[in-house]
């Protein structure tokens, strides 16, 4: 057993502990690769089927080719695919240039937040890695929060021999973290070893830039590369430096911008 | 955080760290300065942390790095686990920081049950403090026995040897009283990068290898592919035409073939096919750590925390054993009090029956005569399960053997089990049952084709209730009504068991009562085997005596109709002695039950 086995057998054991405890259960998909490979990792949990429904939040500013990857792949797999907006905060012409934060709170938080409210979930299961960002390192498998969403990252249960926090008061959810112990190469890896189709703007595109990670159009930069396919990509982040969500606008704002959007509930 | 968790030609496995010790006694800083002694940092993280302290007007110290939190940095305590990789030229490693406030001891816990050898950091100066012990304690109980002890903040100490020496005279000590040898005993300054990388001069007088070196000497964890075959049932799938036993190998290893058995409910059958999705070739064997599924030759009864093995290597059953555990809660863990134990993926209630020793943590102090044990401390103990559970000792098979406890919502302690003695007549009641079961010759008409002919499964309906109640009527009743329905229904009278079965028994009494009581369960599974809705009755206080039925009875089900006024256990059905008076709407109520729970289920109909 490879390490890569190693994290995809935990991860499996993750969406069945999710699935079994959870009445209603859902699973964030962004189109990324993380939440991509979940899907994946799913598929291969529940031996070819995904018997948990997929909610992607658009925000109405994401890349076209997301939203076209999106539907295709839904089709293909035969998706329970359910699609969440915060129209509300759209008709009042809400965009970035209102405040990155205050746009992420409003068309992702809050857009999360309504459709979670609509369908009644309990659990939402999300591809965030520990080695994203510092926030995130520091969360549970399975991490409650409260009745507003909100994150108590001071007292967070303890979490032992793959004994989950499944049981919890009825005005509190449950977020899932199936891939929280994988780093970005795994990811890429694993997308090289399973052959996942991935969406193609992660690839080095005609003037050489690609996208590292993906978010709205207008606060997701690319980076300068030459990786045109998963192997080149691979070789590429076995000698990177840099981190992986540079690109990503919000996280630049100041110190704690990504602490704070997350203890609000952001991803 | 961290490097992209690989560095390339690197073949060997991650190895999993935790760092330990007492607040402030310098876990950050050495982490910052592995990471930074290594190269393993991402470019710009120090000059972007370096910037923050220059905004705060503080002056750079490693521990900055880790600490990634705002409230970390204005507390100056690590509040939570956090996962930092790094590599040596011979593997990669994944360093969990685990705090060391005594408020975080959940924190820690959780950061130390995933690693496989520990740091424990003490700091010079101050010496061997209360978490500095507890912690000690808790690695032990955890199962984590691989560890070495960093000294830090030498240079605050003047390098002096004989600092060193004291303190690791009294810590090794420690360690010995719990069974526990530390690897070494590293003199450093993490400041200042001293014998972290690389041997410095200024403690001439140390000969053992540095931190870096240590690490490379730790061994990793073998995976327990060696040890029987355990496998705690995690769900059971239909999604397709396939029935699916999903779960997890937590020892040992399965192939498609093998005879396998599911405890408590000592089912068998035989692997027809191990699933998998997306692969090259369809698996024909399984090994520890694998998350697989797989089908059975038969339909066979399973449900999640069945644990599955093999005939030849059973895991012990029983609702009582020995356990070590530590407590996390908020509330005292007490006697009296009930919690929910989580045994792999068994659930049910418990609770103490007998405080053997409690235990102050961080001293090694026993609590004499104190039969509860509050957050941060440590008991030995007996719990009681409401159901029997399928486990391990700890020192068997670890994974297999550990538990937690959890009360209300939240998990507040956690176990290993010590030992097990069969002593109760239950334990051995049960033993016996288990010999049976799997010797017993089995018909080749199967259960589920007698089902399909009789319209129902075979069940025991048990009708408990005080002398005078009106079990014996209803009874009656309910015999004639399901014949009526075109049932195979028997009741089945203790007197006549007794008249004939049991006319050789003679005193001491109570002997008589117990043996009495099995007999009449032999003679009921029995009929059961034959596929008959079997009714018999009993006293509601003799639970003893139910429980031997239901132990007796298994596989089969048990439905518990009580007559009386305030319930006692945990009947299926409770009918007022008003109710149980009206014979016709109660035999209805029962036959309405029965239904409900499939156990009726009709004639020509498809089970």
């Amino acid at each position: 057993m490879d390490h890569l086995d190693e994290l995809e057998n935990q991860s499996i054991f993750i969406l069945r502990e999710a699935y079994k405890n959870f009445k209603n259960l859902a699973m964030l998909w962004s189109i990324g690769k993380d939440s991509t490979i979940m899907l994946w990792l799913a598929r291969k949990a529940f031996f070819g089927h995904c018997p948990i429904p997929l909610v992607h939040i658009d925000t109405t500013y994401k890349i076209p080719a997301m939203i076209e990857y999106r539907d295709f792949y839904a089709k293909e797999w035969g998706l329970n695919l359910v699609v969440g907006k915060n129209q509300k905060a759209l008709d009042e012409g809400m965009n970035h240039e209102k405040g990155r934060i205050v746009c992420c709170e409003a068309l992702k938080t809050q857009g999360l937040q309504c459709i979670m409210e609509e369908q009644g979930y309990t659990g939402l299961i999300l591809g965030i890695r520990r080695d994203e960002e510092g926030t995130r390192a520091k969360e549970r498998y399975f991490s409650p929060r409260d009745k507003n969403f909100e994150w108590n990252f001071k007292d967070q249960p303890p979490e032992l021999w793959d004994q989950y926090k499944t049981t919890f008061s009825e005005d509190t959810h449950i977020r899932i973290h199936p891939i929280l112990h994988w780093t970005e190469l795994n990811v890429w890896e694993y997308i090289q070893r399973e052959k996942i189709p991935i969406i193609d703007l992660y690839f080095s595109n005609s003037e050489g830039k690609r996208y590292r990670s993906l978010g709205c159009a207008p606060c997701t930069g690319t980076i300068d590369s030459k990786a045109k396919n998963v192997e080149e990509i691979v070789e590429e982040l076995k000698n990177a430096t840099t981190s992986e969500r540079s690109g990503r606008a919000q996280d630049q704002e100041n110190t704690y911008a990504m602490q704070k959007l997350r203890a609000r509930g952001y991803m | 955080m961290g490097n992209n968790g690989s560095a390339p030609d690197l073949a060997s496995r991650l190895m999993r760290l935790v760092i330990v010790g007492h607040v402030d006694h310098g876990k950050s800083t050495l982490v910052g300065r592995l990471l930074s002694d290594t190269g393993s940092l991402p470019e710009g993280k120090l000059e972007f942390v370096k910037d923050i302290c220059d905004q705060q007007g503080k002056t750079f110290e490693f521990a900055f790095l880790l600490d990634a939190l705002q409230e970390e940095q204005e507390q100056g305590i690590t509040i939570d686990t956090s996962q930092i990789f790094f590599h040596t030229p011979k593997r990669k490693y994944v360093i969990i920081d685990a705090p060391g406030h005594k408020e975080f001891l959940k924190n820690m816990v959780t950061g130390a049950a995933d690693a496989e050898a520990a740091l424990l950091l003490i700091d010079a100066k101050e010496g061997v403090q209360e978490q500095s012990r507890r912690h000690g304690y808790i690695l032990k109980l955890l199962g984590l026995t691989q560890v070495a002890v960093v000294i830090n903040k030498m240079d605050l100490v003047g390098y002096d040897e004989k600092v060193y020496s004291k303190i690791k005279k009294e810590y090794s000590n420690f360690l010995k009283s719990l069974g526990v040898e530390a690897k070494e005993f590293i003199p450093v300054s993490a400041k200042l990068g001293i014998n972290i990388a690389e041997l410095k001069d200024e403690m001439p007088w140390y000969k053992g290898p540095t931190v870096l070196n240590m690490l490379d000497q730790f061994e990793k964890k073998p995976r327990p592919d060696h040890l029987p075959f355990r496998f705690p049932v995690q769900d059971v799938y239909k999604f397709d035409e396939r029935r699916i036993i999903a779960g997890r190998v937590e020892s040992g290893k399965l192939k498609v073939g093998d005879r396998v058995i599911f405890s408590p409910s000592n089912k068998q059958a035989v692997v027809k096919t191990i699933e998998a999705w997306s692969v090259d070739e369809e698996p024909v064997s399984a090994t520890s750590s694998e998350s697989i599924g797989f089908t059975l030759d038969e339909q066979i009864f399973v449900e999640r925390g069945n644990v599955c093995t093999l005939r030849e290597e059973l895991p012990i059953v029983s609702t009582t054993f020995d356990a070590n555990v530590f407590w996390m809660g908020q509330h005292n863990l007490e006697k009296g009090r009930k919690f929910v134990i989580k045994l792999n993926t068994q659930e049910v209630e418990c609770e103490v029956q007998e405080f053997k020793k409690a235990i102050d943590a961080s001293t090694l102090e026993t609590l004499s005569n104190q039969d509860y044990i509050a957050k941060n401390d440590v008991a030995e103990l007996t719990l009681k399960t409401r159901s029997p559970v399928a486990f391990d000792l700890f020192g068997s098979i670890a994974t297999t053997g550990r538990f937690v406890l959890v009360d209300q919502y939240d998990v507040c302690g956690g176990g290993i089990i010590t030992t097990y003695t069969p002593t109760t007549k239950e334990d051995k009641l049960r033993d016996e049952v288990r010999t049976r079961d799997f010797n017993w010759i089995k018909s080749d008409i199967k259960p589920e084709e007698r089902a399909y002919r009789n319209g129902h499964r075979a069940a025991l309906i048990l009708i408990t209730g005080d002398p005078g109640s009106g079990k014996g009527p209803l009874a009656r009743t309910l015999e004639q009504n399901l014949f009526e329905n075109n049932f195979q229904s028997y009741l089945l009278d203790r007197r006549n068991v007794n008249l004939g079965v049991s006319a050789d028994l003679k005193q001491p009494e109570a002997t008589i009562e117990e043996e009495s009581a099995r007999r009449l369960g032999e003679v009921a599974k029995l009929f059961l085997d034959a596929g008959h809705v079997v009714i018999s009755t009993s006293n509601a206080f003799h639970r003893e005596d139910q429980e031997d039925l239901k132990l007796l009875a298994n596989p089969y089900q048990v439905i518990e109709i009580q007559i009386s006024s305030k319930t006692i256990g945990n009947p299926d059905i409770l009918l007022s002695l008003d109710e149980a008076q009206n014979l016709k709407e109660a035999s209805t109520k029962i036959q309405d039950f029965l239904k409900e729970k499939k156990i009726l289920t009709g004639h020509n109909y498809s089970i």
